[in-house]
């Protein structure tokens, strides 16, 4: 029996609490250990990947124990690709938004840099958590223990609205997560099972539905709760209309807590889709499967418009970040359809999840980047962050410009790098499967140039703003600090094997579930 | 073994009246002991207990033979439970009132009996026993509100005494006209909850005579719309007081629902099932939707008894096993939790800065100046709202997993109130805790605040710790409490045949 998933969730879990008990005095030491931890955790997490048997879809590092039996509570944990490829990528981005902390913790002495690290450390223990869970009861403590640090790093580090930018971001969430939870109860009534893949199983025979019509005689009920677990997802990837909470806790939230906001935990209402809603709920997604794509094609277009009428920088990337996890949603939706009359529409499928996969890991390393860029320029700025508030930097600061630039170009999706394999999978996928919506998502393709290029223009070409005439550019460390990222960029945009190999099979079988 | 909890509760009472005066620290060293020895009995005596699925009879001699009364003490997995939590309330709760300088030895002797009186409700088998200790109860619970409590202390001293009068009385005619009709059926008269809960009381009569005693005990259990007494007695009684009564003695009330109302009377609680299920899912939405508006402190955690205890209630309505199972660990749950924050908004706030007006909390910065309350405050309140991890989680998921079974409208109409669970709470801690509105100079605010004390720590540390083990391992509780309604022998076996539809 291996307690391998088990051990890599209490590493920073421990190593919080550890932390945390420093006390405030202790800045340097509470950071360096918040780093080693995490570090441990990346190890842990890479050594998890290299021993990951990518030629098979089944559940890997398996541990399955009883817990409470007779509400049929287990402790039950694994991955397959889609939970591996998360993991590793909650992995990496923690360290990074580690690295860039220091700066919000320079001068003032009253802001207790011990309880901000362990808050970090026990958000990545909540994620780790929730990507590996496969039983409700257990993968909702950690889907809510992720919840919870993140609203203290909203509301206690944040900008000056940073107060109602939290409470808004939390109860958004508890809206979702209450849904969600009557759903899964409503569930286990029926089918005394709280087990994805025993639910998934029912789901695919027919059983579930029909099990849930016979408790409780209510004919609507299975797409009642399917709506419940939507909502549940919905606000937290997030979809238009249930995401307005998420540009004011983006941009209030300090630039290395957005960085695990962006880059992580908008991933966990993704992955709820891919491990929860589509292989559990397979017919009422397929019920109001059009409804659901205009929605995807809806976050894709309206986000894309957002973001270009924004002037502040963080807030740009924030609705950029919608924009992206929509064609995820998109090739989700895509891949449910029944799609008579397609050739080959398995392929298709997978195409378009494998896609979908891929955009989850390049979004969250690209847009954990931007933002870190971000807050590189707001340490040179002194916290302005206007888009018209610049001008010219290219001139001052070659380097910064040119690796922002790298990142700003792979969220474009520029061939080459990562951001344009994920896109053109998805959308390969998704255009004989539902033509009409990938047509009208390439609209948000064209805005989203349009908006990052104007971003380019604005900040680092025209004449130079006098005023940052001294702006210094990247240190070595910075450029040490954001090499990792830039570089997982180009291999990924060149190699993007390196994902594909370890998920397909994950895929292959996501597919296979779907189609009966 | 458990009937030592009784008698050692009551005679750590005589201890105290025959203490001098003046020595308050002698009060407060005996009142400790006495609770931990309470406490300790209470929990060597429910791990002992091999069989919780059983009622194990630990003393049953007569009493007063010509109307059938005995001096029975016995306990199942659901005393167990509750006399548990009773230990764990009163030694908190002392630990909490560590402070208390006026009259102390009098202080802990009412808090004493009323303790005493608590556990012999919970492990009361005979219907006259268990409602003279409910009596027993009201006095101690007036006189620490009215001598020791804050705001308008006669008016909720009075309030609660008259509604639990009231509450009583309607029990009392109901187990009159019950113990006539049981007398007539059994040939010989009876008091003995065993014999009575094999008595087959026709329908008509259980149609009145249930809602009556239901009601009875309701009230205490602050059931919409006669609650109106908990927010206002929680906000005037002294800290330990609002811990004693949102912690134990609200349970006495959902005991009593449980334990008399609807064993006696099963045709009666499925003839009403739906009107108590509406009535407790009001309580759970309007509770919260008050506590979201208070300006008061206090009244916001009283206020969420109130939502809390609609879950218990609501639980008990499903009549089904895991309802009932979510109802009695609700209990247990929102006693810890409710104790906890009113210690921290009673004993750590108040009795510090001598306010509990939010405008005023809110310049005072008290995250910064009491970071233990705050982050005791916060946890508690995470805990309250029902996250995972903690107990009020476990217990309120089992409530709703059974009422999705018979009433899966008002379950999801329930969900609004969790959710204005969330906001009363955050907006609590917000303004509480972590205002950014700017500090004010001056005045009396300004004085250093007096640091949290180790007892308070203690106290507090206790009653997380208890949450979260039971949220982590419900098991340690489900096992005492399950069997119970599982057993086909049990005296909830009656309720549980025909009502729910598992």
């Amino acid at each position: 029996m291996n307690h391998w998933l088990t051990i890599l969730t209490l590493v920073p879990f421990l190593g919080g609490i550890i932390v945390a008990g420093l006390g405030a005095e202790r800045k340097t030491l509470s950071r360096g250990l918040a780093l080693a931890t995490s570090f441990i955790a990346l190890g842990g997490a890479v050594c998890m990947w290299m021993h990951f048997n990518a030629a098979s879809g089944e559940l890997q590092f398996v541990e399955k124990a009883d817990w409470v039996p007779s509400l049929g509570i287990q402790y039950f944990l694994g991955v397959d690709g889609l939970g591996a490829l998360m993991v590793l990528l909650t992995a990496i981005v923690t360290p990074l938004a580690i690295l860039v902390s220091g700066t919000l913790f320079e001068g003032d002495k009253n802001k207790s840099p011990h309880v901000y690290y362990a808050l970090v450390l026990w958000l990545q223990a909540g994620l780790f958590g929730t990507f590996t869970a496969l039983n409700f009861f257990h993968w909702f403590l950690f889907w809510e223990l992720g919840l919870i640090p993140a609203f203290f790093l909203v509301k206690l580090w944040g900008g000056p609205k940073r107060g109602p930018a939290a409470t808004q971001f939390f109860i958004y969430t508890m809206v979702g997560s209450v849904a969600l939870l009557l759903s899964f109860l409503a569930i286990r009534f029926a089918t005394g099972s709280f087990d994805f893949i025993e639910l998934a199983a029912m789901a695919k025979s027919g059983a579930l539905t029909k099990a849930l019509e016979a408790h409780f005689a209510w004919k609507s009920i299975a797409m009642i709760i399917f709506f419940g677990a939507f909502l549940g997802f919905a606000v937290k990837v997030p979809v238009i209309p249930f995401h307005t909470w998420l540009p004011a806790a983006y941009s209030e939230a300090p630039s290395p807590v957005t960085m695990l906001l962006t880059g992580v935990m908008s991933k966990m209402g993704v992955y709820g889709f891919l491990r929860i809603l589509l292989p559990i709920f397979p017919d009422q997604i397929r019920q109001v499967l059009t409804p659901l794509l205009w929605l995807a094609v809806a976050t894709i277009v309206l986000s894309a418009c957002a973001a270009f009428a924004q002037r502040d920088l963080k807030r740009i990337i924030a609705y950029s970040s919608i924009n992206h996890l929509g064609y995820c949603l998109l090739a989700l939706f895509a891949a449910t359809s029944v799609a008579t009359g397609v050739n080959n529409s398995d392929l298709q499928k997978a195409a378009a999840l494998d896609g979908a996969l891929l955009q989850m890991f390049n979004h969250g390393l690209t847009a954990s980047a931007l933002f870190l860029f971000v807050s590189l320029i707001e340490k040179r700025s002194g916290g302005l962050r206007g888009l018209d508030d610049f001008g010219g930097l290219r001139k001052v600061v070659p380097v910064f410009t040119g690796l922002m630039g790298v990142a700003l170009f792979s969220s474009l999706g520029l061939p080459g790098l990562n951001g344009f394999v994920g896109e053109f999978l998805i959308f390969k996928g998704v255009f004989p499967l539902a033509p009409w919506a990938a047509a009208i998502s390439t609209i948000g393709i064209l805005v989203t140039a349009i908006f990052l290029l104007t971003l380019i223009q604005r900040v680092f070409c025209g004449p130079l703003n006098e005023r940052w005439a001294k702006m210094p550019d990247l240190t070595t460390a910075e450029r040490f600090l954001v090499l990792p990222s830039i570089a997982l960029m180009f291999v990924l945009g060149v190699w993007p094997q390196f994902i594909l190999s370890a998920v397909d099979a994950t895929v292959v079988k996501l597919v296979q579930q779907l189609n009966f | 073994m458990l009937a030592w909890t009784i008698y050692i509760t009551f005679f750590g009472v005589l201890v105290l009246m025959l203490l001098p005066r003046d020595n308050a620290r002698a009060a407060r060293i005996v009142a400790l002991l006495t609770a931990i020895a309470g406490c300790v009995v209470a929990f060597v005596g429910a791990i002992q207990q091999t069989n919780p699925g059983e009622v194990t009879t630990i003393v049953k001699v007569p009493w007063i033979p010509s109307i059938g009364a005995n001096y029975y003490l016995a306990a199942d997995g659901i005393s167990l439970v509750l006399v548990v939590l009773t230990g764990l309330a009163a030694v908190s709760g002392i630990l909490f009132s560590w402070n208390i300088e006026k009259r102390t030895k009098e202080f802990f002797a009412f808090y004493l009996a009323l303790i005493g009186g608590v556990y012999g409700v919970f492990l009361s088998f005979d219907v006259l026993l268990l409602f003279v200790f409910y009596e027993l109860t009201i006095i101690p619970k007036y006189f620490l509100i009215a001598r020791w409590g804050s705001t308008r202390k006669e008016y909720g001293a009075m309030k609660l005494a008259l509604y639990s009068f009231v509450g009583s009385h309607l029990v009392l005619i109901g187990l009159i006209a019950a113990w006539v009709v049981a007398k007539g059926q059994l040939g010989h008269a009876s008091l003995d909850l065993i014999e009575l809960s094999k008595v087959h009381f026709s329908v008509g009569f259980q149609h009145w005579v249930f809602p009556l005693v239901f009601v009875g005990f309701a009230i205490l259990a602050g059931m919409w719309p006669f609650h109106t007494w908990a927010p206002t007695g929680h906000v005037a009684a002294p800290t330990a007081g609002s811990m004693l009564l949102a912690g134990v003695v609200m349970k006495l009330g959902a005991y009593g629902c449980l334990r008399v109302a609807m064993v006696m009377f099963p045709e009666g609680v499925r003839m009403w099932q739906g009107e108590i299920a509406c009535l407790a899912v009001a309580g759970i939405v309007y509770g919260a939707g008050v506590a979201l508006v208070q300006r008061d402190f206090k009244f916001v955690i009283g206020y969420s008894s109130v939502s809390h205890m609609g879950f218990v209630l609501l639980g008990l309505a499903t009549l089904n096993t895991i309802g009932l199972d979510g109802a009695v660990l609700q209990m247990f749950s929102h006693g810890i939790i409710a104790g906890l924050l009113f210690a921290v908004v009673g004993r750590m706030v108040y009795d510090r800065t001598h306010t509990r007006d939010f405008n005023d909390l809110e310049t005072m910065q008290l995250g910064k100046k009491l970071p233990f309350a705050a982050v005791t405050f916060v946890l508690a309140g995470i805990a309250s709202m029902g996250l995972p991890g903690f107990s009020g989680f476990v217990a309120e998921f089992q409530v709703l997993m059974g009422a999705w079974a018979v009433f899966p409208k008002l379950t999801i109409l329930s969900g609004v109130g969790i959710l204005i669970g969330v906001a009363y709470t955050l907006r609590a801690v917000q303004k509480g805790f972590y205002s950014d509105a700017p500090a004010a100079h001056g005045g009396h605010h300004d004085h250093p605040l007096e640091p949290i004390s180790t007892a308070e720590k203690f106290g507090a540390v206790m009653l997380l710790g208890a949450s979260l083990v039971i949220g982590i391992f419900p098991g340690l509780l489900m096992n005492w409490i399950e069997p119970c309604f599982n057993s086909p022998l049990s005296m909830f076996a009656r309720l549980l045949v025909k009502g729910g539809s598992q």
